[in-house]
């Protein structure tokens, strides 16, 4: 057989999922306007109660940049690979010589896509509303590339994860949200995280979105001097790369155990 | 051999499909079709027995196993926002030697729509994208579960002349349909399945005796309409002819309908 040799790169094909992925999800009207204006309009409102002075918009930017790449990737994958379980895409796929890595290349550069999409909108929307500066110093936007890789890859393969719990793609939605919301709660988003209390602090330092949010903060923040209003004092951003490394790897190995092609039991 | 739960979906049924042969599986609403097919597909797990596909066992096969045969699922409603020129295109990428998207579209009588969005389609027309996304690949093998549900008369003869030019090329295909007369029209070989069992296999004219079957003969006399049964229809019409013309006269063997009917029952 000649075919052995003539079948398509895994690469190439991950490309044009890629392709056909960013198609299908931007001309999906109805996500593209809620599921990404979310963090926008959440971030306005509570920006209103919360931004009383500059240093104020600098930090709450950057926890909710931290948590609209989360919703872009956790969420927002999470629901994708759910719909495709559903609607009968991963059953065709498999019925293809499609290597399983092409697909998750295309997921790949969908939530990258739609995650650097999320940081221009809130970006935007925090330097209009909330005159927010953007930093200059290249060494910030090393840190930023770094915690936005991280967090989007650890949070999309989670993602991955808690959608394959979900039994169908209507109870994925919120089989999602409400670990979302719960962490957003509890990771310094919509509450500062020392006026929680220590039990629920430590719960937040368990999981990536805290340190995401810590990260941006070290980011926007004027000056380093700021990391004393952190909890620990300091900006912790070796122990939050080595947090987000480790949901990585750990969120890789349930991928691979936990990936399902099909809903119905077989 | 597969169990869902406390259901035996399908027990020892023992298939045997020559390469270039166009096979048919018959058979009421959850006798097993789906099941079967899916199992020789690679799609779902079987509890027990050997399956050879392509010289291989399915559930074990590799990507180039997949690139030698073309599936059309019983239901799917993905894809919804590509149009189905994008679609056939993508989907050609994933093989070595594809057939020209274009031509394909055509094949299926999807040119028209060729620029529609996938979720515009109509049922029927949905259906054809469906054939034109199993074929895309050039298979050797090509599994159609109810490939003409939805189509209307004229998309239904169409299909069949495309399968008939794929099983030319020499394709084998496997197909499920719950239309006898698309059975008769296409297959060499058919099975019907009941409960998950073959209970009859044949060619479409042999199907159950049915060749050998007693010819009814249907003709009315003064006193209205006569029927009888004989495995003798031409003495038994010479015979009858001698007292001169017989109005409506007709003579039929069981038609695949009905023994198909009477094995299911
Ligand atoms: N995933 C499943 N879990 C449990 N039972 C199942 C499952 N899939 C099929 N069955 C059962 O197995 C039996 C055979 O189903 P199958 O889908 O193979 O039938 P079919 O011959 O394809 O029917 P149809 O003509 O309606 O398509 C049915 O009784 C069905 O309810
Ligand atoms: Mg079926």
């Amino acid at each position: 057989m000649t075919t052995v040799a003539a079948l398509p790169g895994v690469l190439s094909l991950g490309l044009a999922r890629g392709g056909t992925e960013l198609r299908e999800f931007f001309r999906q009207k109805e996500n593209v306007v809620f599921t990404f204006s979310l963090p926008a309009v959440i971030m306005l409102l509570l920006g209103s109660v919360y931004v009383t002075e500059p240093i104020h918009g600098q930090m709450f930017a950057a926890s909710m940049i931290g948590a609209g790449i989360i919703s872009t990737s956790f969420v927002g994958l999470g629901i994708s690979v759910a719909a495709d379980r559903e609607d009968g895409t991963l059953k065709r796929l498999r019925t293809t010589p499609m290597p399983l890595a092409s697909y998750f290349i295309g997921k790949a550069i969908m939530v990258l896509v739609a995650s650097l999409a999320e940081v221009a909108l809130l970006l935007g929307v925090a330097i209009l509303r909330f005159d927010v500066e953007v930093p200059t110093d290249p060494a910030k936007w090393l840190t930023f590339t770094w915690v936005f890789l991280l967090g989007v890859v650890s949070c999309s393969l989670l993602g991955m994860v808690v959608s394959s719990i979900a039994r169908s793609t209507r109870s994925a939605p919120a089989v999602l949200n409400l670990p979302y919301i719960i962490l957003q709660f509890i990771s310094g988003v919509f509450i500062t995280i020392s006026a929680l209390p220590g039990s629920l602090q430590t719960a937040g330092a368990i999981f990536p979105l805290r340190w995401v949010c810590q990260g941006f903060r070290s980011v926007f923040a004027f000056s380093d001097e700021y990391a004393l209003q952190e909890v620990a004092g300091s900006w912790e951003l070796g122990k939050a790369a080595l947090i987000l490394g480790v949901w990585s790897v750990v969120g890789l190995v349930l991928v691979t155990r936990t990936f399902r092609w099909h809903n119905e039991r077989r | 051999m597969k169990a869902y739960e406390n259901h035996q979906a399908v027990d020892g049924v023992d298939l045997d499909v020559a390469r270039g042969e166009v096979f048919a599986v018959l058979g009421p609403n959850g006798a097993g079709k789906t099941t079967t097919v899916e199992i020789l597909e690679g799609h779902r797990v079987r509890d027990g027995g050997e399956v050879h596909v392509l010289g291989q066992d399915p559930g074990k096969a590799p990507r180039t196993w997949r690139s030698r045969i073309g599936v059309v699922l019983q239901t799917a409603n993905d894809a919804a926002e590509l149009t189905v020129a994008e679609s056939v295109r993508h989907y050609a990428k994933y093989y070595a030697d594809p057939r020209d998207p274009d031509e394909v579209v055509d094949l299926v009588g999807l040119t028209d729509k060729a620029k529609a969005r996938v979720r515009t389609l109509s049922g029927g027309q949905r259906r054809r994208l469906d054939v034109a996304l199993g074929i895309i690949g050039r298979p050797e093998l090509v599994f159609l579960d109810e490939p003409t549900t939805g189509f209307d008369p004229e998309a239904r003869r169409q299909f069949w002349a495309l399968i008939r030019e794929l099983a030319d090329e020499g394709t084998t295909i496997l197909l499920t349909t719950h239309y006898l007369d698309e059975a008769e029209a296409l297959a060499d070989r058919v099975a019907v399945l009941a409960k998950g069992k073959i209970v009859a296999e044949g060619t479409p004219q042999t199907l159950g005796g049915r060749a050998h079957a007693d010819a009814r003969i249907r003709w009315a006399d003064p006193n209205g309409p006569r029927e009888l049964f004989t495995s003798e229809p031409t003495k038994v019409v010479a015979e009858l002819a001698r007292h001169g013309e017989l109005a409506g006269l007709t003579v039929t063997r069981p038609s695949l309908e009905d023994v198909y009917l009477e094995l299911i029952a």
